[in-house]
């Protein structure tokens, strides 16, 4: 088969003895070469775990992952060298500028010198922050920051381009841009996209297929249409709702977002 | 080679833009420097201990090496919290490379951090005894900032967030400095405390670099360069294996 992700049996337990939680139980799916797939659950249901897992930073409990052919516990460099990614957390050093930023990227990434300065220099008219490219990122707005990402995820052309909650925070003008830009990568240059989102009408417009997880479960999936005819919905919304329940998740705050939280309180700076 | 290069570069252009944080770091050694060095340096003189800032200024500048590495070190913990260490950690190189730059790059700061120390200390009074002193007082700056650069990383591989920071600060930091011989003669110390500091890693570095400075050493210029390579090899490797194995 010609699949870009390819996931069976997939599942990550976190903790020891009696506390244990399965973040992951039991999931398998594929994404075909050149798709666009979104991977839609409500908070803690296990969609960024699943996307460590795929992107190596965690190591599944069990089950089998293919990245482009590879496996991502034993072939860790091919896998990583396949995929770009936005993470759902910022992650640009805010103390350089967003052309060290794509730079240091693109010397992890192995990206010739003169290809990469050429590249960087697309990207980052593509993604209208060239007149930018000399500020610190700690000057830039949410929204120039993610344009960043997706420019320095891009860097090194990489087959499959995961987007975890891209779109958080953004203005509509910016989200509806951004929409349009991967769209036209997928089409031009048939990156496959992984994304993940908590707005249902983005994943209706962009995505062609979708899998919902609950509870670390796919409990659904197929395309919008599909997925509103199973459930005798009339929005996207609605069918992830009759799936999902109408209660509240409350996801635990980890130490990333206390700290984050204390950060803003204080106005501090790192 | 490359992703050692870029990781060093990145650490060294952090450090010369957040000029609050140099400036900020000098201000304690510049208080142990007045506060003991001429509060302590009468009464040194007085018991027959000779001139006291000669003595003390190699420790001061111990202490801001030893500070800045450690920090350096643990300030992966930022990187974890603010996400810049995922977008390392999902890159094709080796973990280990990452490490090493990131060490290396501390490293450096804390030894830049050591030298400017050293030139205050020039200017309260210090007098090193040669020029080739002060060279080999510089690989021995050096040598001890990997060493802490080195503890501070693999510390910090195992935090996830800044709460054991605190501890790490008064529990290790602290003692390392205060028992290391940089305030007071080992020679005439009492028998417990002299043990306490025989196994304080920092006090070989301080031994090193005032036995460079100044001449008079404590173990010796040989057992001092001993015990901070093994110690460097030993916690780089454990660092790297721990860096190795963070999951996010």
């Amino acid at each position: 088969m010609d699949s870009a992700v390819s996931v069976h049996n997939l599942v990550k337990i976190f903790g020891s003895g009696k506390n244990t939680f399965r973040a992951v139980d039991n999931i398998s799916f594929e994404v075909g070469k050149g798709e666009i797939f979104a991977f839609l659950g409500p908070n803690g249901a296990g969609k960024s775990t699943t996307i460590k897992m795929l992107t190596t930073l965690l190591v599944p409990s069990g089950g089998e992952i293919r990245i482009n052919g590879f496996d991502p516990t034993s072939q860790q460099d091919k896998v990583r060298s396949s995929f770009g990614i936005v993470f759902q957390d910022p992650s640009l050093d805010e103390e350089l500028t967003a052309y060290e930023n794509m730079e240091f990227h693109g010397v992890l990434y192995k990206v010739p010198k003169k290809i990469r300065k050429q590249r960087i220099n697309e990207l980052l008219k593509v993604v209208e922050l060239e007149d930018r490219r000399n500020s610190l990122v700690k000057t830039f707005s949410g929204g120039m920051r993610r344009r960043l990402e997706i420019a320095r995820g891009l860097l090194h052309h990489p087959s499959i381009f995961f987007l975890d909650e891209p779109t958080v925070g953004l203005d509509p003008q910016t989200r509806n841009q951004m929409w349009q830009y991967v769209l036209k990568l997928n089409k031009e240059e048939k990156i496959t996209v992984f994304m993940t989102t908590h707005y249902m009408e983005e994943a209706e417009k962009v995505a062609e297929r979708i899998a919902i997880i609950d509870h670390g479960k796919i409990i659904a999936s197929g395309t919008a249409t599909e997925l509103k005819k199973k459930t005798k919905a009339s929005s996207l919304e609605d069918a992830f709702l009759n799936l999902t329940g109408k209660a509240i998740r409350e996801e635990e705050m980890s130490g990333v977002e206390h700290m984050r939280m204390r950060r803003q309180m204080f106005g501090g700076r790192r | 080679m490359n992703t050692i290069y870029i990781l060093w570069l990145r650490q060294l252009k952090r450090y010369i833009r957040s000029r609050s944080r140099m400036i900020g770091s000098l201000g304690q050694p510049i208080l142990f420097l007045v506060a003991l060095g001429f509060g302590f340096g009468p009464i040194y003189a007085r018991a027959g201990g000779g001139n006291y800032m000669q003595f003390l200024a190699p420790g001061i500048i111990a202490q801001g090496v030893l500070f800045t590495a450690i920090f350096s070190g643990i300030e992966l913990i930022w990187d974890r919290q603010f996400g810049f260490l995922k977008e390392t950690l999902v890159a094709p190189v080796p973990r280990l490379h990452i490490m090493l730059g990131r060490t290396l790059g501390g490293a450096t700061i804390a030894s830049l951090q050591g030298l400017i120390v050293f030139v205050l200390t020039l200017v309260i009074g210090f007098r090193p005894v040669s020029i080739l002193g002060v060279l080999q007082a510089v690989v021995i700056i050096f040598l001890m900032a990997l060493l802490f650069t080195s503890v501070g990383t693999a510390i910090a591989s195992t935090l996830s967030d800044f709460q054991g920071f605190q501890l790490i600060m008064n529990f290790l930091v602290m003692p390392l400095f205060f028992l290391s011989g940089s305030l007071f003669p080992l020679t005439s110390a009492p028998g417990f405390l002299k043990v306490v500091s025989t196994i304080d890693p920092l006090s070989y570095g301080v031994d090193g670099v005032r036995g460079a400075l100044t001449g008079s050493v404590h173990f010796g210029l040989g057992l001092d360069y001993l015990v901070l390579f093994v110690l460097i090899s030993i916690v780089l490797i454990t660092g790297s294996y721990l860096f190795s194995k963070i999951q996010i």
